[in-house]
């Protein structure tokens, strides 16, 4: 019976993937959706010019990848971990506990995060830290007391901005780009506003007001985009209100659509990010496990090659796309070729 | 009864008045009559509605893709000089020695053809793809006895000079673009004019691997495609046989009782199920499980696979019932056993509709997203061909409409076009697989 010949080679077929799946020969990596777009250019240019097999890079976001990168070691699990923040030290417990112990920590480079809106909608030309804290957080100081935020409009509590509902998509918790805007935005709002004194002096622990400084309202005005930034754009031109929060290099590739506002009074571009003057940037950062070194070919090798002078340097095709170069690249350099773990 | 025919009119149907004609219509005739015409008109407003979301959605989709299937070109003549190439290949990234030696080839390039500028080499090379560097080096290393010589390219241009042509980027635009300015656009407008730069059927396109951000003009669905193709191999493989097998036990072997009727209930049910639950099921048993490689057309297909399996049950199941009991019995009747009377009769009588269902089947497992988000297979992963078979069922690969789903995120605009590029050609495969659907159940199937 024909059904006989079917089953039998659908098993032939499993067995040989049972022993082929022993032998990965191509270096796989996931994680920042904002890294990815760096790290598909360094696995092409690395498939181009060497003879190893061009790298996997899947996306999903720093923590997701953080999580995968932990699950073990193993073949059946992810080399590297692309993230947009620093790993956590609960992530380095989970790794070690699941026995990946030893991490080598690479810095990329810098990357600016950029408010932009509709190019044709109103004039969010210039925003401060505190105009985002007063606008997002659900408890804002209003003539000195602490109430629940009352503000619709940007220019509720703040008269230079325009008389438009507030209407803010921000990345979704699961992306580092979320931890970069709390921090770097909410947070100094916070204690910028003495939102986070009024807190403090209202019986709350340091660290339980910070936590407070974090949050976000959950009346709709705020939205979190747990998917990419193609989402926050799709999100954005169907409201003209509508403020989106995205990585430079997106929004570099998109300027026909969206225009960005300046924080703080500076205007984000690679000059501003690279010497600090743009308050709103981070470091991104990819996480080799060290015990696949020598097992999985090519991983070493691309990690040199991503941080090699030529790729991650200022004149090199991630610069090109919008990536800020790290200074102390040759320090990079140095720990990789030294394989220097955490 | 003398009565009745007497006075014929004595005893007139209520509703209808004394002497009134049958061809005349009373109001309650009218009434029911002219509900029935409402109901037919709505059906063709429904009609009219549906085809218009579909001419809609068709002339979308048209209008975004077909620009993918074209692409602008820049012919060049490049001198491959010894020393330069030796002096090339022994830097860390080869490919953006010879992008340098294509940037001085372009200068030369433009003043041969008479147009002047002012432009440093660098800043001209943001008129080519980025990954013009690299298809040098391909030439040098597949044919190195053209070192020396002088050879005639066809580059790619870069997605926004791409995006000129094709009326996608306009001038404006470009006002507050980092990457090109409008005295490109004056250059490339020249170049048109000479010939140098134009725009053709792009092949590569439909034959292609997927490329990196910041070249989307390189960027193809072919390799995808073979992973796509690998899953439906092992969809197939792994789906039909089972199925078959469970839907003639069932129906022909199977005793009716509490079981097997709970066994139906559960296919059917199974047949609804969200298909991300089967991708979170592929993911706890195929790779943490079993241990089979991330990112394998083999796991995507056995994971779809499980999500076609109710479907080819459930149409099997229903062509092995529409076949008359009269053939089992005159089977049975002259002696054959139950297994010749299913083997040989009522089973290829049922085939033309268990094919039919195994196709519908396919056609939805390829058009399927979902679950292979979670095995793996969405992201920067088909820009490798599959070398031989094996590679093909097990290497790091995507699937086509993987593929559109990840281009659609991608940040340069050029990308989306490729996306809606993309939706053509899988909606082109999907269409040609149940028109075959639909020609095997015209030609082949039988009616009692």
């Amino acid at each position: 019976m024909s059904f006989v010949k079917l089953t039998a080679s659908t098993l032939a077929i499993a067995a040989v993937s049972a022993t082929a799946a022993a032998a990965r020969d191509n270096v796989q990596v996931a994680g920042s959706s904002t890294v990815l777009p760096y790290a598909s250019i360094v696995a092409e240019a690395f498939g181009e010019n060497t003879d190893f097999p061009t790298p996997v890079v899947e996306s999903g976001g720093s923590s997701a990848g953080l999580a995968r990168f932990c699950e073990g070691v193993g073949e059946n699990t992810i080399d590297v971990a692309n993230a947009s923040r620093a790993i956590r030290d609960r992530e380095i417990e989970a790794c070690a506990e699941a026995g990946v112990t030893d991490i080598i920590e690479v810095r990329i480079g810098y990357d600016g995060i950029v408010f932009a809106s509709q190019i044709d909608g109103p004039a969010f030309t210039a925003f401060t830290q505190v105009d985002w804290f007063n606008a997002l957080s659900p408890m804002v100081l209003v003539d000195g007391e602490l109430v629940e935020n009352p503000h619709t409009s940007w220019s509720d509590f703040n008269a230079d901005l325009p008389d438009a509902e507030i209407l803010a998509f921000i990345p979704g918790t699961k992306h580092g780009t979320r931890e970069v805007f709390e921090e770097k935005v909410l947070l100094i709002g916070c204690e910028e506003t003495g939102a986070m004194q009024a807190m403090m002096d209202g019986g709350m622990s340091e660290d339980d007001a910070e936590d407070a400084c974090l949050s976000v309202r959950t009346d709709g005005k705020s939205v979190d985009i747990d998917g990419d930034y193609t989402e926050t754009l799709a999100r954005v031109d169907a409201n003209a209100n509508g403020i989106g929060v995205f990585g430079l290099a997106f929004y570099e590739n998109n300027t026909d659509t969206l225009k960005v506002a300046t924080m703080g009074g500076v205007e984000p571009s690679t000059e501003t990010i690279s010497t600090g003057e743009y308050p709103v940037s981070r470091p991104l950062f990819f996480y080799i496990k060290a015990a696949h070194i020598g097992v999985i070919p090519g991983l070493k090798e691309y990690a040199s090659f991503f941080m090699a002078d030529e790729i991650a340097g200022p004149d090199g095709p991630l610069a090109q796309y919008g990536l800020v170069s790290d200074p102390a690249l040759a320090e990079t350099q140095a720990k990789i070729a030294d394989e220097e773990t955490m | 009864m003398t009565d009745a025919t007497a006075t014929p009119d004595a005893a007139p149907a209520p509703h209808r008045k004394k002497g009134g004609s049958l061809l005349e219509l009373d109001a309650r005739t009218r009434k029911r009559n002219a509900a029935e015409a409402r109901f037919k008109a709505y059906g063709v407003i429904a009609i009219t509605i549906g085809l218009l979301f579909l001419v809609a959605l068709l002339f979308a989709i048209i209008r975004n893709g077909i620009p993918a299937f074209t692409q602008t070109f820049l012919t060049m003549e490049i001198v491959l000089d010894e020393e330069t190439v030796e002096a090339a290949e022994g830097s860390i990234v080869a490919t953006s020695q010879y992008r340098n030696m294509v940037a001085e080839a372009l200068q030369v390039k433009l003043a041969d053809v008479g147009i002047e500028t002012d432009k440093e080499p660098r800043d001209l090379m943001l008129m080519l793809s980025p990954g013009v560097g690299a298809e040098v080096r391909r030439v040098v290393q597949e044919s190195p006895e053209l070192i020396g010589e002088t050879v005639e390219f066809r580059f790619l241009t870069a997605s926004r000079v791409d995006g000129y042509t094709k009326g996608r980027v306009q001038r404006e635009d470009l006002a507050r673009d980092r990457n090109l300015d409008a005295t490109h656009l004056d250059i490339v407008d020249e170049l048109m004019d000479q010939g140098v730069v134009e725009r053709t059927f792009n092949l590569a396109f439909i034959t292609g691997s997927d490329a990196s951000e910041s070249r989307p003009e390189e960027a193809g669905i072919g390799v995808s495609m073979l992973g796509s193709l690998f899953m439906m191999i092992v969809v197939l493989v792994c789906a039909l046989p089972v199925g078959v097998a469970a839907s003639i036990y069932l129906e022909e072997f199977a005793p009716k009782n509490r079981l097997t009727d709970f066994i139906e209930v559960n296919i059917s049910n199974l047949a609804a199920v969200p298909s991300i639950v089967f991708g979170i099921l592929g993911l706890a048993v195929f790779i943490q499980f079993a241990h089979l490689p991330q990112s394998a057309p083999l796991v995507g297909g056995l994971t779809l696979a499980l999500m076609t399996l109710p479907t080819i049950v459930i149409s099997t199941r229903a062509s092995l019932k529409a076949v008359p009991p009269s053939i089992r019995d005159a089977a049975l009747g002259v002696g054959a056993s139950k297994m010749q009377a299913v083997f040989h009769h009522v089973l290829p009588l049922a085939a033309p509709g268990i094919l039919t269902g195994t196709i519908i089947g396919l056609a939805q497992a390829l058009g399927e997203t979902a679950p292979l988000l979670l095995i793996g297979m969405v992201g920067f992963i088909a820009s490798n061909y599959p070398d031989g078979l094996a590679s093909g069922f097990l290497d790091p690969n995507s699937a086509m409409p993987a593929q559109i789903y990840e281009w659609a995120k991608r940040a340069d605009p050029a990308y989306y076009e490729r996306a809606w590029g993309g939706i053509i050609i899988l909606l082109a495969f999907l269409m040609t697989m149940n028109i075959i659907a639909i020609i095997l159940r015209r030609r082949f199937e039988r009616r009692w």
